[in-house]
C-alpha cells in the first residue's frame, strides 16, 4: 500500500510556479471569454442594436424555433455516427499495429496513420468533395467496373460529411487505442491462455475491457471536435441540412446577432459538458 | 522557519513564473508590436476577394509607394464583427455590399467622400444609387462593381431556352441538378419574380407562400452554397444550374469552360452591387481616398471587373475602353441596357422584415 507523504513546501511552490502561466493563460483566453459569452447570451439583439437587459429570450428561441433545435439534433446524429464508425474502423487498425506489425515497422506505420493530420483541414475537405462528386474517382470507378450505369454523386450530403469526418477521426482514435494496447503486459494473454481461454475469449474478457480508456478518450475527443466543427459540413454537406455550428455562424454572418450565437454556443458547451460527465470515469489519461 | 529551510523559496517561485510568463505572453506581445508598427504609408482595407488580385493592387502600391494590407471577408455581418473587435482607426477602406451601405452609414462608420473627385457621372445610371450612398446631401460610398443574380448554367447539360423561364427550375425536369446560391436577399427576390411579384412587394404576408416555393426549390436542388461552393458545384459538374448565379459565377471561367453560361430570365433579374467607402476613423484618410479614386478610375475598374476571384461589370462605363472583346462578351457588355432595364435592385427590408426573411431562409436551409 502506497503512503502519500506530504510534499516539501518548496516543491509545492515550484509546481505552482510552473502551473501559474498556464492557469493565467486559461483564465485570460478561456474562462474570461466564456464568462463574456455567457453574459452576451443573456442580452438580445433588437433591430440593429443589442439590448443589454438580462433576458432568457435567446434560450427560449432555441426551443421555439424548430431550425435551432433541429440543428442540434442533426449535430448529435452526425457526431454519434462518426464516433461509432471511427471506433469500428480504428480499433482493428490499432490492434493490428500494436499486435501484428513488428515493432521496427510500428513507427513507420504510425506515421502513415497520422499522415492526414499533415494536410490542411480545408484542403482535405475540398479533396473529398472532388473524390465524392459526380465526376470524381468513386463515380468513375463504379462506371468503369460496370457497377453503375450512370455517374453518381455522394457529395453535398450527410454521407459526405460523415466520410470527411471519419477519415480524420479514425487516425485520432487509432493513436489513443494504440497507446493503450501497447501498454498491456503480454503476461495477461499468457495467463488467460494458461487458464484455457482462447484468443477470442481473451480479447472479449481481457483485452477489450482494458482498452476502454483508450477508446473513451479517443471517442470523447472525436465527439468534441466533431460536434463543434463548422468547416467539414459547410464544404461537404452542401447545406442540405444545418448542423449547430453552422446555425451559430448564420447568426453572426447574416444577423450580426452575437447574443443569439452566444446562447447557441453555450448550449453546445452544455451538451459537451454532459457528455464529459457521462464518460468521465473512463477519461483518465494516466491509464493510457 | 527561514527561507533557507526550503530549497525552492518564493523567490524561486517568482523565477519559475518569470520563465513561464514570457512564453505565455509572447503571442500577445507579438500581436501588439505588429499593430503598433503599422506605418503611415500603409493602407488597411476590408474587402471582398476580388480586391486581393495582385494585378489590381500592385499598380496602386507602386504608384504611391505604399503597402495595401487586405483583409478578405464574406458577409457584412462578419465584416462588422471584425470592425467591432478592432481599434478605431485600424481600418481605412471598406468594400461593402451596396445593400448594406445605409446600415453602415447609420452606424457612423463611414467618412464623407469628396463628390467632386468621384466619377459619379461616369457610373452606369442603374448603379449610381444616390438614395443608398448619399445621406443629407453628403456622399458616403460609391458603387464600384455590379452584376446580376440570375441563372448560370452548363449549356451542354440543359436547354438554354428553359433557363429563360424561372418556372423551369421548379419543374421535375431539372430535379437534383440545381445549386442554390446561399444569400437570402437575391434568392427571395428571384422567388418573388417567379411568383409574379416585384422584390419590393415582399411583405410578411407573402412569406408563407415564399417559404413553400423555397421548399419546392430545395427538393429540386443538389446543394446550397456560398460564392465558392456554389460556383465550384457548377464548374465541376456537381450541378448543371446555379440559381442566383450570373456573370460572377462563370465569366472568370469563360476561357477554360466555354460551356458555362448565364442568362437573365424573362421574369427579370436581381442586380447586385458592391460599393467602396472610407472609414470615418481612418488615420490615412487622404491615402484611402486616393485608393478609392484609383479603384474608380477606368483602368482600376477594368482590373477589378476581371479580377482573378470573380468577374463583374465595372460601375464606371468608361472602363469599357480598357476591356477587350472577349472580356466584354463574357460580361455581356452590349446587352447591359436591356439587362439593367429588366433588373430589380436588392430589396432592402426593414429590420423586422429582415429578421422574418432570415427565419424563412434558415428554415429553407434546414428543410
Amino acid at each position: 500500500m502506497a503512503i502519500d507523504l506530504p510534499r516539501p513546501r518548496g516543491e509545492s511552490l515550484r509546481a505552482w510556479g510552473f502551473l501559474l502561466p498556464a492557469l493565467l493563460w486559461t483564465a485570460a483566453f478561456f474562462l474570461l471569454p466564456l464568462a463574456i459569452m455567457a453574459v452576451y447570451s443573456l442580452w438580445r439583439r433588437v433591430g440593429h442594436k443589442v439590448e443589454t437587459d438580462i433576458s432568457l429570450q435567446n434560450y427560449e428561441n432555441f426551443f421555439a424555433k424548430s431550425y435551432f433545435y433541429e440543428s442540434l439534433i442533426n449535430s448529435l446524429e452526425v457526431t454519434v455516427l462518426v464516433t461509432f464508425i471511427s471506433i469500428l474502423l480504428a480499433y482493428p487498425l490499432a490492434y493490428t499495429l500494436a499486435e501484428k506489425v513488428p515493432s521496427r515497422w510500428q513507427r513507420i506505420a504510425l506515421i502513415m496513420a497520422i499522415l492526414p493530420f499533415w494536410t490542411s483541414y480545408v484542403v482535405r475537405s475540398y479533396s473529398w468533395l472532388l473524390v465524392l462528386s459526380e465526376g470524381g474517382i468513386i463515380s468513375n470507378f463504379l462506371l468503369d467496373v460496370g457497377l453503375s450505369s450512370e455517374p453518381i454523386s455522394l457529395a453535398n450530403s450527410r454521407s459526405a460529411t460523415v466520410i470527411g469526418f471519419v477519415h480524420f477521426f479514425v487516425m485520432l482514435l487509432t493513436l489513443t487505442i494504440f497507446a493503450n494496447l501497447v501498454q498491456l503486459p503480454k503476461n495477461y494473454r499468457r495467463a488467460a491462455a494458461d487458464l484455457g481461454a482462447g484468443p477470442l475469449r481473451t480479447f472479449i474478457y481481457i483485452i477489450f475491457p482494458l482498452t476502454l480508456p483508450g477508446i473513451m478518450v479517443g471517442a470523447f475527443l472525436t465527439f468534441v471536435l466533431c460536434i463543434g466543427d463548422f468547416i467539414t459540413p459547410a464544404i461537404l454537406g452542401g447545406k442540405r441540412e444545418l448542423l449547430l455550428p453552422q446555425t451559430i455562424m448564420l447568426q453572426i454572418e447574416r444577423r450580426s446577432d452575437f447574443p443569439s450565437a452566444s446562447a447557441l454556443a453555450m448550449i453546445l458547451m452544455m451538451v459537451v459538458s454532459m457528455v464529459y460527465l457521462g464518460c468521465a470515469r473512463w477519461l483518465r489519461l494516466d491509464r493510457l | 522557519m527561514t527561507s533557507k529551510d526550503h530549497p525552492f523559496s518564493v523567490a524561486q517561485l517568482m523565477r519559475s513564473i518569470a520563465i513561464g510568463l514570457p512564453l505565455a505572453g509572447v503571442f500577445s506581445v507579438a500581436f501588439s508590436l505588429t499593430d503598433s508598427a503599422r506605418a503611415a504609408d500603409e493602407l488597411n482595407a476590408l474587402v471582398w476577394c476580388d480586391h486581393t488580385d495582385p494585378a489590381l493592387i500592385e499598380p496602386f502600391e507602386k504608384e504611391h509607394g505604399v503597402k495595401v494590407n487586405l483583409k478578405e471577408y464574406e458577409g457584412t455581418g462578419a465584416a462588422l464583427a471584425i470592425v467591432e473587435q478592432s481599434q478605431p482607426g485600424d481600418w481605412d477602406v471598406f468594400v461593402i455590399d451596396g445593400v448594406d451601405v445605409p446600415t453602415v452609414v447609420d452606424a457612423g462608420l463611414l467618412a464623407e467622400l469628396p463628390q467632386d473627385q468621384m466619377p459619379l457621372d461616369d457610373v452606369f445610371e442603374a448603379v449610381q444609387m444616390r438614395d443608398v450612398t448619399f445621406r443629407d446631401g453628403k456622399m458616403y460610398a460609391i458603387m464600384e462593381k455590379f452584376g446580376y443574380n440570375v441563372i448560370s448554367y452548363n449549356n451542354e447539360k440543359v436547354d438554354p431556352e428553359d433557363m429563360r423561364d424561372l418556372n423551369s427550375l421548379w419543374s421535375d425536369k431539372y430535379k437534383g441538378r440545381i445549386a442554390v446560391y446561399d444569400y437570402y436577399i437575391p434568392l427571395m427576390d428571384l422567388v418573388a419574380l417567379k411568383m409574379g411579384m416585384k422584390p419590393s412587394d415582399i411583405t410578411a404576408d407573402v412569406l408563407p407562400q415564399m417559404k413553400e416555393e423555397l421548399f419546392k426549390l430545395k427538393e429540386n436542388s443538389v446543394m446550397v452554397g456560398d460564392v465558392v461552393a456554389s460556383s465550384t458545384a457548377l464548374a465541376v459538374g456537381e450541378a448543371d444550374i446555379l440559381i442566383g448565379g450570373g456573370e460572377w459565377a462563370v465569366a472568370v471561367l469563360a476561357a477554360e469552360q466555354s460551356e458555362l453560361d448565364w442568362v437573365l430570365p424573362d421574369q427579370g433579374g436581381v442586380l447586385w452591387s458592391q460599393s467602396i467607402a472610407v472609414f470615418e476613423e481612418s488615420k490615412n484618410k487622404d491615402l484611402a481616398i486616393e485608393f478609392v479614386k484609383y479603384i474608380m478610375s477606368p483602368e482600376g475598374q477594368a482590373r477589378l471587373a476581371t479580377s482573378s476571384c470573380f468577374w463583374g461589370m465595372p460601375a464606371n462605363a468608361k472602363a469599357g475602353d480598357h476591356l477587350n472583346d472577349f472580356q466584354k462578351s463574357a460580361l455581356r457588355w452590349d446587352e447591359q441596357p436591356e439587362f439593367q432595364a429588366k433588373s430589380h435592385r436588392y430589396f432592402i427590408p426593414d429590420a423586422e422584415l429582415d429578421g422574418q426573411m432570415l427565419d424563412v431562409w434558415t428554415e429553407f436551409l434546414q428543410h
